[in-house]
């Protein structure tokens, strides 16, 4: 190993510790965006360094440079540009595209690197160690490219959100699976062969696609944390590829945080990955309207009523749920929170795990709302305080509050819930008395402190707000 | 079994150890921002590209090269840039509330 080498490796463990130091300083708000920085940082040393390795090492062609620094380019003015712009309802959509083209560019790294070597070395001198981890790669890479595509599709509404399972959906994957197995079997034999990688390749990305179509909108928290956990996986499976600690390392971690958060999500929900997998859960995203009649006896309250339950509390909890989100009504609930905190109540926000489409969503939405994040309390944390509580305003939110999870033998069951209906009294803004998710009856609206107002959530929130207003005489 | 293959094996779980460790710590306020500067992480793959479009030598080598080079770009800068922007909302909060609670100080 020359000096200039070694210098390269040693910016690479650099670089790695720079990606766990900066892992370690996000387990707190206020270093989070150091953390960040710092990786940052890390990576930037060890792109650079490679770059210098490749010049320095002249074997890269005048139009591999051109390739490489167009290509670099390119795709830095678009993320740069997407990063700036996406809303952050749009965040869940963002994520699944950096997966897609982390785990395509994985995928094609070994597909390059292989058809490299079969070029130079010819196919009888290739070790195993190459055929399998190259086998892995572009199986692990090309699920989580197509995967991620059609995730993100789903999210952004241009594939329906709804599970869409087919005739014959089950046996094409079964059949996908093995001939991606087949083909990576074969390969891993020993026969240096380009068309066994092919057919990995082809079936993984068919594979992606039939996997993820069959699942439900709102099962995206787990689905996104698992590609998530897939693109970390082939990243590393590259590192072995092209032989670089670096890759391997920060591919590793990538695969643990992945994995922690689809466990999180999967538990939240109570249900396995394998349940969420196989798909066809729930009724995606559109809640059917359902009239009020025939639900039990449900209590309805106007604006002026509610505000007067709000405005003579001591403690609120705020409940909000994606329909706080798809409503737009972030900064209106925050408007009321400062109003009620202005009048001496305490507010806080019951944030459920998997409120949201991806892992702590709902906690983003609100900070970029100004809501401060010392306000939002998870669900283990707030459930307790429940009791203490005078007023729980439920926003947008529906299976995360139903009692009836509680209980054994309905479609819920077993899920954590908070514990909305051990709070003095409940007030419900929702549009209509439409199903969530799980498309059940909530008893929470039938709970005798219960009072529903019917509103969409962002002129509820605004008509309540003024309401408080008028009452407390303040604006 | 070589030992390179070996040590790189024992980097990758060792690796994976580490992560479950500093990850498992992180609160679920910062879930979004942590699977963000993940998925920027996973940029590295970007090493990976420069790698292969160095040896790369035939058309199919280049369009290869390209399309990982434009991938693991947009990964890297836009995980960054976003995860950098999110994290920001979180940093500017606390001291503008106590300045907007009026005479509540000292209450967070």
């Amino acid at each position: 190993m020359s000096g200039f080498d070694t210098v390269v490796k040693l910016i690479y463990v650099a670089a790695a510790a720079c990606f766990v130091l900066g892992l370690h300083l996000m387990n707190a708000p206020p270093t989070a965006d150091k953390g960040n920085r710092l990786s940052a940082a890390g990576m930037l040393a060890a792109v650079a360094a490679t770059i210098a390795l490749i010049a320095n090492d002249s074997a890269i062609t005048a139009t591999g440079w051109v390739v490489l620094l167009v290509g670099l380019l390119l795709g830095s003015g678009a993320g740069l540009y997407m990063a700036r712009t996406v809303k952050m309802t749009a965040m869940p959509q963002l994520v699944s595209v950096f997966n897609a083209v982390g785990g395509g560019a994985a995928a094609l790294v070994a597909v390059a690197d292989f058809i490299r070597l079969s070029d130079s070395v010819g196919a009888g001198a290739i070790t195993p160690r190459v055929n399998i981890t190259s086998a892995l790669d572009v199986a692990i890479g090309a699920v989580t490219f197509a995967g991620s595509v059609v995730a993100a599709g789903k999210l952004q509404g241009l594939i329906p959100g709804r599970p869409i399972v087919f005739r014959g959906s089950r046996p094409l994957n079964a059949l996908l699976a093995l001939a991606v197995l087949g083909g990576g079997v074969y390969l891993c034999a020993g026969p240096h062969d380009l068309w066994a990688l092919m057919l990995v390749l082809a079936a993984a990305l068919v594979f992606g696609v039939t996997m993820v179509l069959p699942i439900g909108g709102a099962d995206m928290p787990v689905v996104i944390s698992l590609l998530n956990a897939f693109t970390g996986t082939a990243v590393a499976m590259a590192g072995f590829v092209v032989d670089s600690s670096a890759l391997i390392i920060a591919g590793a971690l990538v695969g643990a945080s992945g994995g922690i958060l689809t466990k999180l999500m999967a538990d939240a929900m109570n249900r396995s990955l394998a349940n969420i997998i196989v798909g066809g859960f729930g009724t995606g995203d559109s809640s059917v309207a359902v009239s009020a009649e025939g639900f039990g006896q449900i209590r309805e309250v106007s604006a002026d009523d509610a505000a007067i339950q709000l405005a003579y509390a001591s403690k609120v909890i705020i409940v909000p749920g994606y329909g706080l989100a798809a409503a737009q009504a972030q900064h209106a609930v925050r408007e009321l929170a400062q109003v009620l905190e202005q009048h001496g109540v305490e507010v806080s926000y019951a944030i459920h795990p998997v409120a949201g489409r991806m892992p702590g969503h709902m906690n983003v939405l609100l900070a970029e709302a100004d809501v401060p994040y010392t306000q939002l309390i998870p669900m283990e944390e707030i459930n307790p305080e429940f009791d203490r509580t005078d007023v729980a305003l439920v926003i947008g939110a529906n299976d995360v509050t139903n009692p009836a999870a509680r209980r054994a033998g309905t479609a819920i069951s077993g899920m954590p819930i908070l514990d909305v209906d051990h709070a003095r009294s409940v007030i419900v803004i929702k549009r209509s008395m439409g199903h969530g998710y799980a498309g059940i009856d909530n008893e929470l609206y039938a709970d005798a402190k219960t009072s529903m107002f019917f509103a969409d959530a962002k002129a509820g929130l605004a008509s309540l707000t003024s309401a408080v207003k008028a009452l407390v005489g303040s604006g | 079994m070589p030992t390179g293959l070996l040590t790189d094996l024992t980097i990758f779980v060792l690796s994976l150890l580490v992560g479950f460790e500093v990850i498992s710590k992180v609160p679920a306020t910062l879930h979004t921002p942590l699977m963000s500067a993940a998925n920027s992480i996973h940029g590295i793959v970007l090493v990976g590209a420069v790698l292969i479009a160095s040896t790369a030598h035939n058309t199919a080598g280049y369009i290869l090269a390209f399309i990982a080079a434009v991938f693991a770009g947009m990964n890297v800068v836009g995980g960054y840039a976003v995860t950098d922007r999110m994290l920001q909302m979180f940093q500017r909060r606390p001291a503008k509330v106590v300045k907007d609670g009026e005479a509540k100080d000292g209450q967070s």
